[in-house]
C-alpha cells in the first residue's frame, strides 16, 4: 500500500493478531486508502461489479443445489426449480439477469476506463487484469448459457465451439476436447457445468489482484491528474463508500425491475424450448452481451488469398475467429497503444470526439450481431469490424502524437473542485438576479 | 467544418449524458433482440395485443378464466398436447386456479384444503385421469386413478405413436405462452387467426393456413403467378405466415361453461386458453410480482436514507 497506516491496534486482541496476521490493519489501511474527491459515478461500477460478482456466486451456488447437469435432466430440473423449489424462480430469474446486469456494469466500467486513461502508466497492469477478468466473465457467462439446454443453450453452443476447429493443426483436437465427444452432448453439458462452477472463484482471485494493484498507485480520476497534496483525496471511507452504497442501490433497483417485471425479456424465446440436435433454430444469436463479438466473427466473409494465386491463406472462418478474439486481445496492449501524456480525454477534444465514435460503433457492432447474416447488413458489419481495430491502431496512436498539448488541464484536483464550484455559484448568483 | 463543429459541440456535452444516451441504445437493443423470430418468406403476422389481466406490474391471473381455460385444455387440447411439466397439485397451490385459502363448511377439521394435495377440488381433477402405474408385486403394469403428486399424463404413450396420428409430434405445452415470441398474445393470435389461404398460394392438403405461424409460403406460390425466373409476379406477394398440422382447435359452442354469462365463442375461449397457459408457464408470477413490489419500496427508502448520508458526509468537505 502506498500510503502510510495510521492504524493504532487498540485492545490487546488487536495487539496480538497485528503481529501475527495483520488483518484488521489491512482492512482499516483500505478504509483509509486516500482517494481522489472528484470521482464521479462512472467511478462506482467497480463497487457495483464486486456485488454482482457475489451475487451471482450465492444464487449459483444455491441452484446449483437443485440443478440436475445430465442432458435428459438439465431442462426439466431447470422447470422444477421455478416450479417447485422455494424462491426457485426468483433464484434462477436473478442469476440470469445477473448475467446481463454483471455485462451492463463491465462495458460502462471499461468505456469509464478508456475515456479517462485509467490504463495508463502506472496502471497498466491494473487494466489488463481488468481484460483477463473480462475474458473470464465472459467464457463462464457462455458456459452458463449452456447449461439450461434450451434450443439457443445447444446451438450457441455447436456454433461457438465449432470456431475452434478453424484453428490450424490443433483445431479439431480442441473442438473434440471441449465437446468430449464427436458433437455438443452429455459430455459437454458435464465439463461445462464443472467450469460453470469453478470460473467465478477463479474471477475473485484475478479481481483481488485487480484492487491489489489498483491500491499501488490509487484511483485515477476525471481529471487524470494525480493526487499531489492531501487536499486532494479524502479517505475511502465514508465519503466513496456512501457514494458507491447509493450507485449501488440505484443499480439493484434497475436490477429489480428486470427481474421481477421482466425476467425474460434479456432472454431468447427460443430457449424454453428443450434442446433438440435435429432442429436448427431459424437464427443463432448469443444472449445481447456479446452480439458486438458476434457481429465481428459474422463480418469476415472472404477469404485471405495471396494476391492473383488461388492459395489461401486464411480461410474466412479462421478469419473471422481471429477478429473476433483479435477485438478483445487488442484491449491487453491499449497502454501501449495510446500513449499520450494527458490522461482524461476531458481534455483532449480530439480523443474525446473520436472517442464517442468509438461507442457508437460498438452499440451499432451489438446491434448488427442481432441481424440475420445478410446483406446490407454485412457490409455495414464489415465497416463497423474496421473501425473497430482502426480506432486502436491508428487513431489512438495518431491522436497521442497529434494531440500532445492538452486544452485546459488543470494543475491540481482540488483547483479543478474550487473552479467548478466558483462556476456554480456565479451561476446560482447570475439566476438570482432580479431582473431590470 | 461539420467535423469541427461537432467536436466544439462535444466540448460542451458532458460525459455523463453523452453515455447515458449511448447506453439506451444499449438496453433498447438488448430488449430488442428478445424479440427476434422471423424474417424469412413473407414474415409473420405481428399478434394482436390482447389487454390480458396479468399485463403490468400489478397484473393478476382471473382466476376464473384460468378455470375455463384449464376446462378448454382438457375438452380440447389435452387430446393431442401434453402438459408434462405440469402436476394436478399444482392446480391447488397458492395462486393456482383451484387454491382455496380453507375448506368449503362441512369438511372435517383434519383436512387443510390450503395444501394442494388434500384440496378436494384438485383430488377430483386428478382421479379423473388415468395413470400408468406399477409395475406391481406379478410384474404388470396397472392403470390407476390419479392423485395430486401425478403429472399431466401424455395422450401418446409415446413420440411415434404422436407422428402416427398427427404427422408431427404435437409441441408440449408447459411452456408455450414463454416459448414464442409474443407469448400469450401469440396463443390467442395462433387460435383465432386460421383464414383460407389466399387463392394465389396452393398449400397442398393436410396443413392449414395461419397468418401468425411462423414459416415461409414462397415456394407454394401457384406458377401461373410466377414469371420465368420463378419470382412471384407484379403484385403477388408471399403471403405472411405459414401452414401447421393443427387443424382449427376451437369452434364456437364445443365447451360448455357453467358461467352462463361467458359466450362459448372461439374468441372467448381463446382469451381463457391464453389465461390458462400463461399460469402454466409462469406459475409464480403474481408472487413475484408482490414480492417485486416490496423489494422497490424498501430500496427506494433505502437509497433515500444513502442518499441523504451521502449528502451528510460529503457537505464536510469544501465540496
Amino acid at each position: 500500500m502506498s500510503h502510510e497506516s495510521n492504524y493504532v491496534p487498540g485492545s490487546a486482541i488487536e495487539r496480538f493478531l497485528d503481529k501475527r496476521l495483520p488483518l484488521i490493519r489491512v482492512a482499516s489501511e483500505f478504509m483509509e486508502f486516500p482517494t481522489p474527491k472528484n470521482l464521479n459515478y462512472w467511478y462506482t461500477f467497480g463497487a457495483i461489479l464486486t456485488v454482482m460478482l457475489m451475487v451471482q456466486i450465492v444464487t449459483g451456488v444455491v441452484l446449483a443445489m437443485h440443478y440436475t447437469p445430465e442432458k435428459t435432466m438439465a431442462f426439466a430440473s431447470v422447470e422444477h426449480i421455478m416450479r417447485d423449489v422455494n424462491f426457485g424462480d426468483l433464484l434462477r430469474y436473478t442469476h440470469a439477469n445477473g448475467a446481463s446486469m454483471f455485462f451492463i456494469a463491465v462495458y460502462l466500467h471499461m468505456f469509464r476506463g478508456l475515456y479517462y486513461g485509467s490504463f495508463k502508466e502506472p496502471r497498466e497492469v491494473i487494466w489488463m487484469l481488468g481484460v483477463l477478468i473480462f475474458l473470464i466473465m465472459m467464457g463462464t457467462a457462455f458456459m452458463g448459457y449452456v447449461l439450461p439446454w434450451g434450443q439457443m443453450s445447444y446451438w450457441g453452443a455447436t456454433v461457438i465451439t465449432s470456431l475452434f476447429s478453424a484453428i490450424p493443426v490443433v483445431g479439431d483436437s480442441i473442438k473434440t476436447l471441449l465437446w468430449g465427444g464427436f458433437s455438443v452432448d452429455n459430455p459437454t453439458l458435464n465439463r461445462f457445468f464443472a467450469l460453470h462452477f469453478l470460473l467465478p472463484f477463479a474471477l475473485i482471485g484475478v479481481v483481488f489482484l485487480h484492487i491489489w494493484a489498483l491500491h499501488v498507485p490509487g484511483n485515477t480520476n476525471p481529471t487524470g491528474v494525480e493526487i499531489k497534496s492531501k487536499k486532494d483525496a479524502v479517505p475511502f471511507h465514508p465519503y466513496y463508500t456512501v457514494k458507491d452504497g447509493f450507485a449501488i442501490v440505484l443499480f439493484l433497483i434497475m436490477f429489480a425491475v428486470f427481474v421481477f417485471y421482466m425476467p425474460n425479456a434479456l432472454g431468447h424465446t427460443d430457449n424454453y424450448i428443450e434442446a433438440n440436435p435435429f432442429v436448427t433454430p431459424v437464427h443463432i444469436v448469443p444472449e445481447w452481451y456479446f452480439l458486438p463479438f458476434y457481429a465481428m466473427l459474422r463480418s469476415i466473409t472472404f477469404d485471405l488469398t495471396i494476391p492473383f494465386t488461388d492459395i489461401v491463406l486464411i480461410n474466412s472462418k479462421l478469419g473471422g475467429v481471429m477478429v473476433m478474439f483479435g477485438s478483445i486481445i487488442i484491449l491487453f496492449f491499449l497502454s501501449w497503444l495510446d500513449r499520450a501524456k494527458v490522461r482524461s480525454m476531458r481534455y483532449r477534444p480530439w480523443a474525446r470526439f473520436w472517442f464517442f465514435l468509438f461507442v457508437i460503433d460498438a452499440v451499432f457492432l451489438g446491434w448488427l450481431g442481432g441481424k440475420p447474416a445478410e446483406q446490407p447488413y454485412i457490409a455495414w458489419a464489415q465497416g463497423a469490424t474496421a473501425f473497430y481495430f482502426i480506432y486502436f491502431l491508428i487513431i489512438l496512436p495518431a491522436l497521442s502524437m497529434f494531440e500532445a498539448q492538452p486544452k485546459g488541464l488543470p494543475s491540481s484536483i482540488s483547483e479543478d473542485v474550487l473552479s467548478k464550484k466558483a462556476k456554480k455559484q456565479k451561476a446560482i448568483e447570475s439566476s438570482i438576479q432580479p431582473a431590470e | 467544418m461539420i467535423i469541427k463543429i461537432l467536436v466544439m459541440k462535444m466540448g460542451k456535452l458532458s460525459i455523463k449524458r453523452v453515455a447515458l444516451s449511448a447506453l439506451l441504445p444499449l438496453l433498447a437493443g438488448a430488449l430488442w433482440t428478445g424479440g427476434v423470430a422471423q424474417a424469412s418468406g413473407g414474415g409473420t403476422r405481428e399478434p394482436v395485443e390482447v389487454e390480458w389481466s396479468f399485463n403490468g406490474p400489478f397484473g393478476h391471473y382471473d382466476k376464473a378464466a384460468v378455470q375455463r381455460g384449464f376446462q378448454v385444455y382438457k375438452q380440447v387440447c389435452s387430446s393431442c398436447h401434453s402438459l408434462k411439466f405440469v402436476a394436478f397439485r399444482h392446480l391447488g397451490e397458492k395462486g393456482g386456479p383451484f387454491h382455496a385459502d380453507k375448506c368449503p363448511a362441512g369438511f372435517p377439521d383434519n383436512i387443510d384444503c390450503a395444501n394442494p394435495v388434500e384440496n378436494p377440488a384438485v383430488k377430483a381433477i386428478a382421479a379423473e385421469y388415468d395413470i400408468v402405474d406399477g409395475p406391481d408385486e406379478s410384474g404388470d403394469m396397472f392403470t390407476r386413478p390419479g392423485t395430486p403428486a401425478d403429472y399431466f399424463p401424455n395422450p401418446y404413450p409415446n413420440k411415434q405413436m404422436a407422428i402416427l396420428a398427427n404427422g408431427v409430434v404435437p409441441p408440449d405445452l408447459s411452456l408455450m405462452a414463454k416459448a414464442r415470441a409474443g407469448g400469450p398474445d401469440y396463443i390467442y393470435s395462433l387460435l383465432t387467426g386460421f383464414e383460407e389461404a389466399p387463392d394465389h398460394v396452393d398449400i397442398g392438403p393436410g396443413v392449414y393456413y395461419n397468418p401468425y405461424f411462423p414459416g415461409d409460403l414462397s415456394s407454394a406460390i401457384k406458377p401461373e403467378y410466377l414469371d420465368e425466373h420463378g419470382h412471384p409476379k407484379e403484385g403477388i406477394h408471399v403471403p405472411e405466415g405459414g401452414v401447421l398440422k393443427m387443424k382449427p382447435p376451437l369452434v364456437d359452442n364445443i365447451v360448455d361453461y357453467a358461467d352462463e354469462e361467458i359466450p362459448e365463442t372461439v374468441d372467448q375461449y381463446a382469451k381463457d386458453v391464453g389465461q390458462f397457459l400463461m399460469w402454466v408457464a409462469e406459475p409464480k408470477m403474481e408472487s413475484r410480482k408482490q414480492t417485486g413490489l416490496m423489494v422497490l419500496v424498501y430500496l427506494l427508502i433505502f437509497g433515500g436514507i444513502v442518499y441523504a448520508s451521502y449528502r451528510q458526509i460529503w457537505s464536510k468537505d469544501e465540496h
